[in-house]
């Protein structure tokens, strides 16, 4: 029997530690298509966490009843239906924003973070564990694309969440915003948190080694006057 | 004529990968050999031709005309994910040597967003059978290009020194873009 992990950790292991779209390099296309603003990063990411967490939930309940030869058909059929929810709210309440994201939000039923998760997670937990497990993982998909939203939004023009944040002299980079400057700066982005991850981890070992080098030391020591 | 853009439109100007962010998660996962790349173009090619014949008259002949044009999402889910089952059986039945190749690829492309993205923008353009059709093969050899220059590139860049951190997704990431940044020349060429 595996130690079960503190209800805590599901949620916070996906903010960084799993996170999908650093660190799992999951639901790539509407992370780049559809951050060409915060504000854009930030509904899909809200409408991928609804689906995320619903579907979850639901998949957690019965998966006991679904035999497994048509499991992933079983799941897909689970999550269409939520996005198909998620649409229709969002053309009825928020008719703007449904279509500056146009197709992607259908798209989020091929989105592989939800089937991931559903596969690698709500199909062997609790429904409890699998809530906070796709929470958790919602979060850090909000995290990766309000960032990458705001970065560009903020060099392609100017502005950040509609408000100007940088003065008329700086003349904003129009990559930014097209196709380009999302493959760009995603991989950019990546690169530099990688490299301030293997920086920690440099120090942590460096940290420890020097424990381990005083350690031996003192047992020396205790076992000479034993 | 119109045809024609159509297809060139789809292929270059508005490639699927390059400037919609469709079928990303086989662009960077399997994009490491030629030799595997270019089947796997060629596959999801199939594939999508014929999601666009099936999800078309599906959507004209079915959800059309009884009104429940709110199930667009389910059905068309479960006619990519059906294709590519019966894709597979097809090939394991007619051609042992290509099952093999494209084994364990053959059921990723039903995740593959590319293909479920072509059904909906069919719906969205409003294109009629044949256009579809184009659009559909437009795609696909769009994507086949596309992923077959990602894994050119990329096998030489197996040779390169690349900075540590930046070694597998965040360079392929970067050769991307670049590559975006290439397809824009085509920009403005056609406006469908």
């Amino acid at each position: 029997m595996k130690k079960q992990v503190s209800l805590a950790r599901e949620y916070t292991k996906g903010l960084w530690e799993q996170s999908p779209v650093f660190k799992q390099v999951l639901g790539m296309c509407p992370t780049l298509a559809v951050t060409v603003s915060a504000m854009n990063g930030i509904a899909m990411a809200l409408a991928t966490t609804f689906v995320l967490v619903f579907s979850s939930f639901i998949i957690s309940l019965i998966r006991k009843l679904i035999p497994s030869q048509v499991r992933i058909a079983s799941y897909i059929v689970i999550i269409a239906t939520f996005v198909t929810i998620v649409d229709l709210v969002m053309r009825a309440q928020f008719p703007e924003l449904s279509k500056a994201l146009g197709p992607y939000i259908p798209l989020i039923v091929v989105n592989c973070v939800i089937l991931g998760r559903a596969e690698a997670f709500a199909a062997k937990n609790s429904p409890l564990r699998s809530l906070l497990d796709a929470l958790g993982m919602g979060t850090g998909f909000l995290i990766a694309l309000a960032s990458l939203g705001g970065i560009r939004e903020i060099i392609g023009s100017r502005t950040l969440l509609g408000m100007q944040v940088l003065p008329d002299a700086f003349e904003p980079w129009l990559i930014m915003i097209l196709p380009a400057g999302a493959f760009l700066t995603l991989g950019l982005m990546m690169g530099f948190l990688n490299s301030m991850v293997e920086r920690r981890k440099r120090r942590d070992e460096a940290a420890v080694l020097a424990q381990h080098m005083r350690k031996p030391a003192v047992a020396i020591m205790e076992g000479q006057e034993g | 004529m119109e045809l024609i853009l159509i297809f060139l439109s789809a292929a270059l100007v508005n490639n699927f990968v390059l400037a919609y962010f469709l079928g990303i998660c086989p662009f960077i996962g399997v994009s490491n050999k030629l030799s595997s790349a270019f089947p796997m173009g060629l596959a999801t090619t199939f594939v999508m031709v014929l999601t666009a014949i099936v999800t078309w008259l599906i959507y004209h002949l079915i959800l059309v005309p009884y009104h429940v044009e709110y199930l667009e999402y389910v059905s068309f889910i479960l006619v990519v994910a059906a294709l590519v089952q019966f894709v597979e059986m097809v090939i394991k039945k007619v051609s042992q040597p290509l099952y093999r190749a494209l084994g364990i690829f053959l059921p990723l492309i039903t995740t593959n967003c590319a293909i479920l993205g072509l059904a909906l923008f069919i719906v969205l353009k409003e294109y009629n059978f044949v256009e579809s059709l184009f659009f559909g093969v437009g795609a696909g050899a769009g994507f086949t290009l596309a992923i077959s220059i990602m894994a050119g590139i990329r096998e030489e860049l197996e040779l390169a020194n690349v900075p540590k951190p930046f070694r597998g997704a965040p360079i392929t990431l970067i050769v991307a873009g670049l590559l975006a940044l290439a397809f824009m020349g085509f920009a403005g060429m056609i406006t469908v």
